[in-house]
This record gives structure tokens, C-alpha cells and sequence, in this order.
């Protein structure tokens, strides 16, 4: 971790300006989460920008992966979980009871730590959710699987075998088909919850650049506990520490100059 | 660690030999008592096995194969005419028509206990099911009898008949009269037997289900009955076949309560609503007066059962096998 800077310093991306301010897609204010009695997130306000990559980091526990939760509602699965604040995405309020969740996780999207593909071919991995929304022919649908793979980067290795199970596929390739699957769906917003933890370097390379690309049509936040990995692809980054958000700026400005403390300690190493 | 050594030390090598010596005295009698018991059970199926053939073996000579496709059962004719074929038309039948309803009812039940119900309801539904379990056959037998087969009998049995008159097929299936002793009554009393293995089962295998799968499937938007059919039941459709084997074997075997409601005749009917017989049934209610050919013709049915309930057990522990495997244990 000592070389993180000299790393970070021959960043292209890094060593650009930072990206002009863009319109919020996704704005969290005053939100506040409970597990049960235990308070986990403590009033966080942020803005997910449209089309720009946001990173959360933090010690394991901090409460990044339960934000993420909230944003597409998967903490509604549980009982006893519940959320309190204002949580808008664009101009819907996702905290709202009556909202229908089905459609909520149709245009937000979830790439899970460990490859999630369902026990179906990896043509029907793709086209299962296609059919969920959607009532398409045969061939329109063969052309969406086909964009969906190529979109997830996954196209020219499996293209011979689309028959076959999603789950004969390896790993990386099986997270790059959960990223198909979700993109397939035409959401607005991706989340990554440590989608490169379960990878080895050259399946975290192709799904980071992934991650990269995807972010030209859509809005990423991406949980990760490497902050290489955030210095790499995010846009900008939030930092998370006992549920409360420290330090939300800039990735180039949180990884250079903190102007927290805690977030100078934990990118140096000196903690969690 | 120090101080741990200097205890072993203190013990001294002499007295630790003896006390093991007296240990390893107490395991061979220990490894010998643990072997025979285990030896005992493959000597009792052997034994079970070889008698049953033994006994058969009049009524083999006798019949040969003509035995499994002979419908008539008429042991005080001279010479005695045995056939299998209704006993065995019985017994496949009302597992299958048990098995009909208590395959979907019981997934049912496993779905709403794993994904819908709400937790305060779990343990009393749960609980039930395993109180069904365990009342004894002959009660059920007995419900079938007095309760169960009235009921039917003036209600369901008569409405279906109505309905289905005249319609090719299932006007012969549905036919009268209604009668209290039917194949369906003891079919139903069957899957209300055997729906406490589907559920506790399916149960055990939806919970293997990963969380993280299932909320990859919300995640894309399905609804709780598209990820049920969707996600859970093919990743665990392995689990859920090797429970319906096992119910099905129970199913194949029930005697007592078969006995009572099923009527006990060897005639074969179109009709599920008319009385017919089970290979155990049938065994149940003769065996006692036996004798002779007579005798060795029922346990000659007793070794058929005991073949089909062996293949559809093996075919079960091979699937669950199976599914153990690919869990990955």
C-alpha cells in the first residue's frame, strides 16, 4: 500500500482533469438504516452524477454494502431491515412503500460479489430477463443476447456455446455474464457490490475496464475493499467509516489530498 | 506450553502403558460389538430376502410369469387361480393419483414456508407438518373410514360423476356409483400420508438455495413466483425428485390405513371411484386364513412389492447423491 501514490501517479485517467459536475442521477439525503436496533448508516448525503462511476470505500462493516442494498431495495427481502430518509432516483422516491419494486430493479441493476448465474443455459442466463419486460421474436431476441454478451465482453468466448450451462463457464467469465444479464436489461443504474473480490487479476482487469466502458451509457457505484481498484475506475469516491460518509469528492482529491484525517489513515493503510 | 509438558513429564512412561493397554482392551470389544451390530443388519436383509423367495417359491413353480398379468384372484378354486395384476394395477395407482395431489400441494407448502410466509407463522405450519408425520396409520385409517370415505362418498364423489358424465375417458375414470371403499378414497388418504415427506424435504433443499442467488433474481426484477420457478426449483430440482422417491416408496408400502378404506377387491375397474386392492392391502387382509399355494402366492406378492419399492428407493439415494455432488460435498 506504501506505493499506492506512485501507482496512482501514472493513472491516465488520474492525471486528467477532473470531469465537469455532471446532473445527479441518484440523490440520497439524510438517510439513515437500521438492522433491527443496530443504527448502520448514519445520515449520509451524496449524489450519484449521471453517467460517472462512484466508488465506496471503506473497512469491512462500514456500511457500503448496505447503501448499495438500498438503492435497488434488496434490503425489503428481510425483515426487520428498514430505511429512513430521502432516497431519489431522478424523480422517483425509492423509499416509497407503494413503489413497485419489480420495475425499481428493472432500471437499477446489481453485479453481486460472488458470479450469481442462474441454473439455465447462458442464452436463457440473458434472455430470462429480457422476457420478464419484454415480448420479442425469437431473432430480435437472439440480436439482444448477442449485444447483451458483447456488451458484457463475453462474446467471442461462449458465442459457440450458448447452450451450455452458465454454470460450466469460469469464474470470471460468470461474473462477466452476470454483467451481460443485468446490462441486458436496459437499466440506468449499475451496482457493483465487490464484483472483482472473487477474480483473478486477469478476469478483474477485463471486468474493470468493463466497468469503464459501461460507464459511457450508464451510472455506476461500485463497492470495493482494493483502492487501486477504485483509483482506477471511479469517477469519484466516497469514503465510509462506522457508517457515516467521511469524504465524498473527486477520486484524484480523495486519493491525493484527503482533507479528512480517517481517509488519509485508512487509503495509507494505516487502518482497516 | 511449559507447563503443559512438565505434566506429561510427571506422569512417567510406566503408568501410561498400562492404563493404554487397558484401553485397548476396551476398543476391540468396542470395534467387535460396533461390527456385529452391523453385521446383524445385512444377515436380517439377507434372511428377509431368502425366506420371501423361499416362500414364493411354490407359487413360482406354479404360475411362472402368467403370476404378474393373471387378474383373477380366486384362492378357494380348485386348483387356487392367483394373478398379480390387480394388487399391482392398485398399488401403482393410487400411488400415482397420491402422488398427483400431494406433489403439488406439498411443493406448495415448501414454498410458502421458505419465501412468502411470515415468520411468526413459520414454526406453527412447520410444526403441523410435522405432527402429520407422525399420527400413527392406523388412525388415518380409521379417519378414512368413518370421516373421510362418508364424506366423499356423498359430496365430492357424486359431483365429479355428474360432471364428467359421458365425457370420453374421464367419464370411465369419474363412473359410479359413489361408494364409501374406493381406489380414490385410499389414493387421497395416501398423499395426505405422504405430504409431510415432500414438504420437510423440499423445505431442507430450498434452504440450500444460495441467498445471493436468489437475490441476483430480484435483482433483474422477478417477481417471488418467477425466481421459485426460475432459480429455486431448478437448482433443486434433484432434492426435490429424491424427496418424491422416498414418499412415493412409502406410498408403494402403506398397508393399514389401504386396508380399511380401499375396499379389497382384486377386480380391476376403469373407475377410481370403485373399490379395488394393494399388494400390502391384500396380504393385510388374507394373509391370516392362508395356506398352501395361497399362502405362498401373497408372499409371492410380498417379494414383487419389496422389488419395486427397492428400485424406486435406490433411484431416489442415487438423485440425492447426485445433488450432493454438485453442492459440492
Amino acid at each position: 500500500m506504501t506505493d499506492l501514490s506512485v501507482s496512482m501517479s501514472s493513472n491516465a485517467h488520474l492525471a486528467s482533469q477532473p470531469l465537469p459536475e455532471a446532473p445527479a442521477k441518484v440523490t440520497v439525503r439524510n438517510l439513515n438504516f437500521y438492522y433491527g436496533e443496530h443504527h448502520a448508516l448514519k445520515n449520509i448525503n451524496l449524489t450519484l452524477g449521471a453517467n460517472r462511476v462512484t466508488a465506496f470505500i471503506g473497512p469491512s462493516g462500514c456500511g457500503k454494502s448496505t447503501l448499495l442494498r438500498i438503492f435497488n431495495r434488496m434490503y425489503d427481502l428481510y425483515p426487520g431491515q428498514r430505511a429512513t430518509g430521502q432516497l431519489m432516483l431522478d424523480q422517483t422516491n425509492v423509499l416509497d412503500p407503494r413503489l413497485d419494486l419489480n420495475l425499481l430493479r428493472a432500471r437499477v441493476g446489481m453485479v453481486f460479489q460472488k458470479p450469481t448465474p442462474f441454473p439455465m443455459t447462458i442464452y436463457e442466463n440473458i434472455a430470462f430477463g429480457i422476457r420478464l419486460y419484454e415480448k420479442i421474436s425469437k431473432s430480435e431476441m437472439d440480436d439482444r443476447v448477442e449485444k447483451a454478451l458483447r456488451g458484457g465482453a463475453l462474446w467471442n468466448e461462449v458465442k459457440d456455446k450458448l447452450n451450455a450451462s452458465g454454470l460450466s463457464l469460469s469464474g470470471g467469465q460468470q461474473q462477466r455474464l452476470c454483467i451481460a444479464r443485468t446490462v441486458a436489461v436496459r437499466p440506468e443504474v449499475i451496482l457493483f457490490d465487490e464484483p472483482c473480490s472473487a477474480l483473478d487479476p486477469i478476469s478483474t482487469a477485463k471486468v474493470e475496464e468493463l466497468i469503464q466502458e459501461l460507464s459511457e451509457n450508464y451510472t455506476i457505484a461500485i463497492v470495493t475493499h482494493n483502492m487501486q481498484q477504485a483509483a482506477r475506475v471511479s469517477d469519484k469516491t466516497a469514503f465510509m467509516y462506522l457508517g457515516e460518509l467521511i469524504e465524498f469528492d473527486d477520486t484524484s482529491k480523495i486519493f491525493t489530498s484527503p482533507s479528512d484525517r480517517r481517509t488519509q489513515d485508512y487509503i495509507t493503510g494505516r487502518f482497516g | 506450553m511449559a507447563v503443559q509438558s512438565d505434566v506429561i513429564d510427571d506422569a512417567g512412561p510406566y503408568d501410561r502403558a498400562k492404563a493404554l493397554s487397558a484401553f485397548k482392551l476396551g476398543d476391540v470389544a468396542f470395534y467387535w460389538i460396533t461390527r456385529l451390530s452391523a453385521i446383524s443388519v445385512l444377515l436380517i436383509l439377507g434372511g428377509i430376502i431368502v425366506s420371501l423367495i423361499v416362500g414364493a417359491f411354490p407359487a413360482m413353480k406354479e404360475y411362472g410369469f402368467s403370476f404378474l398379468w393373471t387378474q383373477r384372484w380366486a384362492p378357494s378354486a380348485d386348483p387356487p387361480v392367483l394373478g398379480a395384476l390387480g394388487p399391482m394395477y392398485g398399488t401403482l395407482v393410487t400411488s400415482f393419483i397420491a402422488m398427483l395431489i400431494a406433489i403439488p400441494v406439498g411443493l406448495g407448502i415448501a414454498i410458502f414456508l421458505t419465501e412468502l410466509c411470515p415468520q411468526w407463522l413459520r414454526r406453527p405450519i412447520g410444526m403441523a407438518i410435522e405432527l402429520l408425520a407422525g399420527i400413527p396409520s392406523i388412525i388415518y385409517g380409521m379417519w378414512g373410514f368413518f370421516v373421510l370415505g362418508p364424506f366423499l362418498a356423498n359430496t365430492f364423489q357424486p359431483f365429479m360423476i355428474r360432471i364428467f358424465d359421458g365425457v370420453p375417458v374421464l367419464g370411465a375414470i369419474f363412473a359410479g356409483p359413489p361408494s364409501y371403499l374406493s381406489t380414490f378414497n385410499a389414493a387421497l388418504i395416501l398423499a395426505i400420508m405422504v405430504l409431510p415427506f415432500i414438504t420437510s424435504i423440499s423445505v431442507d433443499v430450498f434452504k440450500t438455495v444460495p441467498p445471493v442467488l436468489k437475490e441476483a433474481a430480484y435483482g433483474v426484477g422477478c417477481t417471488t413466483w418467477e425466481v421459485v420457478r426460475s432459480v429455486v426449483i431448478p437448482y433443486t430440482r434433484v432434492g426435490i425428485i429424491g424427496g418424491v422417491m422416498l414418499a412415493l416408496g412409502r406410498a408403494l408400502g402403506e398397508t393399514m390405513a389401504v386396508t380399511f378404506i380401499i375396499g379389497n377387491s382384486f377386480r380391476i375397474s376403469s373407475s377410481i371411484f370403485a373399490p379395488g386392492t394393494t399388494i400390502s392391502a391384500a396380504i393385510a387382509s388374507e394373509f391370516a386364513e392362508s395356506d398352501g399355494l395361497h399362502q405362498s402366492g401373497l408372499i409371492l406378492l410380498g417379494l414383487l412389492l419389496f422389488v419395486l419399492t427397492f428400485f424406486v428407493l435406490a433411484a431416489a439415494r442415487l438423485m440425492l447423491m447426485r445433488l450432493d455432488k454438485k453442492a459440492g460435498k
